[in-house]
């Protein structure tokens, strides 16, 4: 009797419409990730009314996935602006971030995982749905999944890849902020740029405040910039991608704290930085030498020795990817020459 | 009749408690269950990994507070990694008073069992191993709990960390107990860390036995209340294969004890000997750091009542500076304990408060050399000195450190 009244709740409260606001309130993920209706159509990633796609200046390396991202704010709330953090969501916000090779065999795109961060009770929680072999739900992985995958690389060649669907703990590795679980990518220093909506170009934040997703804020700190622009300035495009790509644990209030070495945009201390700093608990990951950055020697700094191993006892990040960075490499290491 | 009334009893009492038990078996799906249990377990609940060897391509994480995972012993519940392609260690464990028991972690890519930030973790009767032997190709550490608080280690093994086999970092409250390190670069190492107890373990065939260690630039520094007795530091005698870069890759084979940068140590009661190059070895930080609020000196280490083997016999004068340094000033003749002098100016030259100063009494026949600094850098005088007398004061006992059983 009682599961029936439940039922009849649940129904009433559906909406066909809308994104599924019932299953964003709940404590425990949904098992099938069409429950939320973040999608009109999941399998094409259009996006339901209140979801709005985003873009970052520069973007944590995964494996060369291409990366869609979606914010959804419940109707009548806003996010307000944080100083050199993320945005301060509404209970009820979910961040939605589909992984995805393109597959120009068939035109269409091969659907990897689709990740989550919901807020509630004003706490941060994470999982992530792998996608099924042919695309038409993705499904919460717990424990996580191995997608032993091809995609094909710039020049043309397909490669293989073993990509890895984290689970729960692996997103709080790279999430925790003090212990708690936050977002990374939303801050409003990676979010001031031009983007094209409906064919016209406006500033991105410009566009979330018109449209009621983030309040009126001006923006007091410093910008990360898109690493990829060879126009910009050398120091600029290396922190920028330090910021997103380490800064995440490498900061005095992330997972990596314990090693001193912190790659995040505001750190200025230059032995913090890395720049003739000694290895702490390295171990081999130090790759016989004996500082992160030595000025004008990449080839003697463990930060790129670490970028460049496939390991998993050396490479960094110790997550989230199992192929190197090769053009951020060679970016930084030019960097670490003009230092 | 009886047995009924029992069953009923249980199945009530488990309504009140219903805490689960998982039980992982060896087999394909061994992976996911056990991790999946690791991430649906709730505070109270426990796993069972059955014996048996059990092939990891992907680590394992713990992020949920008061649980227990345990194996049925340390040479039957074996969790081997030689074939782990991601994670950057066996197991992490980032929650709070979690028990880890009866089981080993053989061949990480990278650290064995690394614990972080936990308050409270207790590890029992574990074994981190790479079986390949001493190679710079082995992970770093086997035991590895670093800023955490109340920290327990009890009867286990740990062999052929390039690094450390039980190290453990920024943390305080610690108790390292009963456990064997063997074939490490060092095999047991406290740094960074206050209130430590280490005591009744033996380190032996080690590059160097039991390290104190403080270095600057980290969250927490300023090692001090360190207990190190009753152990065995014995036969240390494998070359350093730690990668070059690693601050224990200065360390000579054959070294009993370190103690560098730490304030109050006290070593009492170990029997050292048979270790190549030098018993025990109390030094500074000597690298440059801007790092203002470390301080570099050891202060207050108090070694006493302990009983000395042979050392010195075959020193490493390949690695590092401290084995050769002290093979040249003493001309061969190597001292049981060495003192580097180092201290801050004003004190070598007004001479260091009493309770700053270094204890050495009773320690059979020991020997002994520490450097005068200014006499050494003058080099005018003989900067060596061999005599004990200005340091044999009454050892000032530390507390024990006392930690709630959780476990």
């Amino acid at each position: 009797m009682r599961q029936l009244l439940y039922l009849i709740l649940i129904t009433n409260s559906l909406n066909m419409f809308g994104v599924e606001h019932y299953f964003v309130q709940q404590d425990s993920f949904a098992k099938e990730l069409s429950r939320y209706n973040f999608f009109t159509d999941q399998q094409a990633q259009i996006p339901n009314d209140r979801v709005f796609s985003y873009s970052l200046a520069s973007a944590l390396f995964s494996d060369f996935t291409k990366k869609q991202r979606w914010m959804y704010v419940p109707d009548g709330y806003q996010a307000s602006y944080r100083e050199n953090g993320v945005y301060d969501f509404p209970d009820g916000s979910a961040l939605i971030k589909t992984f995805y090779y393109d597959d120009d065999s068939i035109n269409k795109k091969n659907l990897l995982e689709t990740r989550l961060l919901i807020k509630n009770n004003g706490s941060w929680k994470a999982a992530s749905y792998a996608w099924n072999e042919d695309q038409s739900e993705a499904y919460l992985k717990i424990a996580g999944k191995t997608i032993a995958t091809n995609f094909i690389d710039q020049n043309g060649e397909t490669k293989k890849v073993r990509y890895r669907v984290p689970n729960v703990n692996q997103c709080k590795e790279c999430h925790a902020v003090n212990d708690e679980i936050s977002p990374i990518g939303p801050k409003a220093r990676n979010m001031n740029h031009d983007v094209y909506y409906d064919q016209v170009e406006i500033n991105q934040i410009e566009h979330f405040i018109n449209n009621k997703i983030f309040k009126p804020h001006a923006i007091n700190e410093k910008l990360a910039i898109d690493w990829t622009n060879p126009s910009m300035s050398l120091d600029d495009r290396a922190r920028s991608y330090l910021d997103i790509n380490c800064g995440h644990c490498h900061i005095e209030t992330g997972a990596a704290n314990s090693t001193g070495l912190y790659l995040d945009l505001n750190e200025k201390r230059k032995n913090h930085l890395g720049i003739y700093k000694k290895p702490v608990a390295t171990g081999r990951g130090s790759g016989g030498f004996k500082y992160s950055i030595v000025p004008g020697k990449p080839s003697e700094s463990i930060l790129i020795h670490r970028m460049k191993s496939l390991d998993p006892g050396i490479m960094m990040p110790e997550s989230g990817r199992a192929l190197a960075d090769k053009e951020a490499i060679e970016m930084l290491e030019e960097w670490i020459i003009n230092l | 009749m009886k047995k009924t009334k029992f069953l009923i009893f249980c199945s009530l009492f488990s309504l009140f408690v219903s805490t689960k038990d998982y039980v992982i078996n060896p087999g394909p799906d061994a992976y996911e269950n056990l991790q999946e249990a690791m991430i649906l377990m709730n505070a109270g609940d426990s796993i069972l990994i059955k014996s048996g060897d059990y092939y990891f391509e992907d680590s394992l994480s713990l992020d949920v507070d008061n649980v227990v995972i345990r194996g049925e012993g340390l040479n039957s519940t074996i969790l081997n990694f030689e074939n782990q392609k991601s994670g950057a260690q066996g197991i992490l464990v980032t929650s709070n008073k979690v028990v880890l028991k009866d089981f080993a972690v053989i061949d990480a890519k990278g650290d064995a069992i690394k614990v972080i930030g936990a308050d409270g973790i207790a590890m029992i009767n574990l074994r981190t191993e790479w079986t390949g032997g001493p190679k710079s190709t082995n992970g770093a550490y086997g035991l590895y709990p670093v800023e955490s608080k109340d920290v327990y280690i009890d009867g286990c093994i740990a062999i052929g960390a390039s690094d450390a086999g039980i190290y453990v970092g920024q943390s305080k409250n610690i108790i390292v107990k009963n456990s064997q390190a063997m074939y490490n670069v060092a095999g047991i190492e406290i740094e960074n860390s206050y209130y430590a107890d280490v005591f009744n373990n033996k380190a032996q065939h080690n590059t160097g036995g039991i390290l104190v260690f403080d270095l600057p630039d980290l969250p927490q520094q300023g090692g001090h209340h360190v207990r190190v007795f009753n152990n065995e530091i014995t036969n240390n005698d494998t070359d350093n294969f730690a990668p070059e870069g690693n601050i224990v890759g200065e360390v000579p084979r054959g070294t009993g004890i370190i103690v560098q940068a730490n304030s109050q140590v006290e070593i009492f009661q170990n029997n050292i000997g048979e270790n190549d190059t030098v018993n025990i070895a109390v030094v500074s930080y000597q690298l440059e750091t801007e790092d203002k609020d470390y301080y570099p000196h050891p202060s207050k280490i108090q070694i006493h009542n302990n009983s000395f083997g042979r050392s010195g016999f075959d020193p490493d004068l390949d690695t590092g500076d401290l084995s050769k340094i002290l093979f040249s000033l003493s001309d061969g003749d190597m001292p049981d304990i060495f003192w580097d002098g180092v201290l801050p100016l004003k004190q070598m030259i007004f001479g260091q408060p009493d309770e700053e100063k270094l204890v050495l009494k009773h320690n059979g026949d020991a020997t002994f050399l520490s450097i005068q600094p200014i006499q050494y850098m003058l080099s005018i005088f003989d900067p060596v000195n061999r005599s004990t007398e200005e340091f044999e004061n009454d050892p000032s006992p530390l507390r024990e450190i006392v930690i709630n059983r959780f476990w």
